[in-house]
């Protein structure tokens, strides 16, 4: 078994990894790899063809491919070593990664710290318990979406999509584009999941109708996918009698949610929290295990690339100050608490003097309102409160605190107060 | 003429209501200055960008993402995409390098949005 011995291990080459290695190497570190699973680095960029991504951090409408291959180039130039087609499979508490690859078998890695950058994973339909037979032409949006851009496959002709978060919503533009049928976009809630502009340029531009408060009750069909049966559904998400609709496809696509992919993470005993399905972070973006970090959607999933990009770097950086003993691990962690109306909060827990200028906090808002505060308190102190015109569920509330409004000890309490 | 709109410039989504009075064309219910220019255009002539994939040869992958590199009147979408799927690109190709010039006579290139290196058989 080969031995390797690396300052900063990046697990996972996404939008997360590629920025956290980036930026622990420009803060100093000498030896960094990424380890990627895939043949080429940048994740699930590489499929997304659509322009949009971007336009925070590089004030332009960049294709996913395009933003990736910004940090890529970066890598490279930087002289950190990557590992493709390389597969971690286990992560001790004493930083010790086993990972394996066809060219040079078993690896055993010691490493001084470890950025997890795994990122999400589709919702299956075993996860949304849809009753019928097994027919193949039942697929995730991701895995329609890198069957048609990169293998250059068209996986059916008539399609019908259940989940209108924004990737539903873009699959539905992507096959029309391609010639596929797109029969409708079903949702079982109330409300459409993704941005009113996508839904605007990927539905309405196309004549893709969207039925709310309906789902796919019934897949049919024995080897191939025949149809399937939708029905609307009441309050409680249940299927009203008489709505039902049998409608053919050869096509089902998921786009049903996603879920931080923290296997490794929960094997090597980091504590996860239930609400963002990922570890439980402070203001360095460092788990619950001492010097092993996480970014990006591991940790929650976030919308933006853009946000994805600053968690790395923000991990990166901790963990280069955690190697060169910067990171200071002896004071309290104060804690960043919630009230109902708003659904997770990142990070969870922070070092008031491992803190630069600010503090950035990233929440999940229940519902769509208009016209609200944000609003931190602190010690019955407010130490954050702004206006904002819009939240909405499908797009993530950052906001900055600033290291001067936090006081010493205490917690943070951040509420959403309507104007 | 009264016409509502979804802005699409930014992920606000605005929803814009755009009238048309003595070939003078009003835009409400934007947010923001992009909005305006937004709204007068959706009304007048509706532009928009395409993303689509080429086929490539020579290469791991099979397909080459790319990407107009302005808007294109969205009445000639499906034209453009029709001229796109009769090309072959040959490996290997470099992100912005232009794949057609002008395209369908829009004055808009079309470039490849990630570069693509060659197949080397070993």
């Amino acid at each position: 078994m080969k031995h390797i011995t690396i300052d900063v291990l990046v697990i996972g080459g996404g939008p997360a990894g590629l920025a956290a290695a980036l930026e622990a190497k420009k803060q100093g570190v000498q030896e960094v790899m990424i380890m990627e699973r895939d043949v080429e680095l940048g994740g699930i960029l590489q499929q997304c063809i659509h322009d949009g991504f971007g336009l925070h951090r590089f004030g332009k409408r960049l294709s996913g491919c395009e933003y990736a291959e910004r940090f890529i180039q970066q890598v490279k130039a930087h002289h950190i070593h990557v590992k493709l087609k390389t597969t971690v499979i286990d992560i001790l508490k004493d930083k010790t990664v086993f990972a394996m690859n066809a060219e040079e078998g078993m690896l055993k890695l010691q490493c001084g710290t470890i950025i997890l950058a795994m990122g999400c994973r589709e919702r299956t339909r075993s996860q949304v318990f849809i009753w019928g037979t097994r027919p193949s032409g039942v697929l995730t949006a991701g895995t329609v979406q890198r069957y048609i851009n990169i293998e250059g496959y068209l996986p059916g002709k008539k399609a019908v999509i259940l989940g209108s978060g924004d990737i539903g919503l873009i699959m539905a533009r992507r096959m029309t584009l391609e010639g596929i049928s797109v029969e409708g976009v079903y949702e079982i809630m109330k409300s459409p999941g993704g941005l009113k502009r996508n839904i605007s340029q990927c539905l309405i531009d196309y004549d893709i109708p969207m039925h709310l408060s309906t789902t796919v009750v019934h897949i049919h069909g024995n080897n191939k996918l025949e149809g399937v049966t939708v029905a609307a559904v009441d309050d409680k998400r249940q299927p009203i009698e008489g709505t039902r609709r049998y409608i053919p496809c050869d096509l089902l696509v998921l786009a049903v949610g996603l879920i931080p992919e923290n296997e490794l993470s929960a094997k090597m005993g980091i504590e996860i929290d239930p609400k963002t399905k990922g570890p439980v972070v402070d203001e360095s973006f460092m788990t619950s295990v001492e010097g092993v970090f996480a970014a990006g959607n591991v940790v929650t999933v976030y919308d933006l690339v853009d946000d994805v990009s600053i968690t790395g770097e923000i991990a990166g950086r901790g963990a280069a100050k955690y190697l060169q003993g910067k990171l200071n691990q002896d004071t309290h962690y104060q804690m960043i608490h919630s009230t109902n109306l708003i659904n997770l909060v990142v990070p969870q827990r922070f070092r008031k003097n491992n803190l630069e200028n600010h503090l950035t906090v990233y929440m999940r808002v229940r519902e769509e309102m208009k016209k609200v505060y944000i609003h931190g308190t602190m010690n019955d102190r407010v130490c954050l409160h702004k206006k904002l015109n819009i939240v909405s569920p499908p797009e993530m509330v950052v906001s900055n605190i600033k290291k001067e409004d936090i006081s010493d000890k205490g917690d943070i309490t951040m509420a959403i107060e309507r104007g | 003429m009264k016409q509502e709109f979804t802005c699409i410039v930014c992920p606000v989504g605005c929803t814009l209501t755009v009238d048309e009075e003595n070939h003078q064309i009003k835009v409400t219910g934007n947010q923001c200055k992009r909005g305006l220019e937004f709204g007068e255009k959706e009304y007048t002539r509706p532009m928009r960008i395409l993303t689509t994939t080429v086929k490539i040869e020579g290469s791991l992958h099979k397909r080459l993402p790319v990407i107009s590199k302005g808007e294109i009147p969205k009445e000639q979408l499906h034209q453009c995409l029709q001229a796109l799927y009769e090309l072959s690109i040959k490996a290997p190709i470099k992100r912005g390098d232009i794949v057609v010039e002008d395209i369908c006579h829009t004055g808009v290139n079309i470039v490849a949005s990630r570069g693509i290196e060659p197949l080397i058989n070993d």
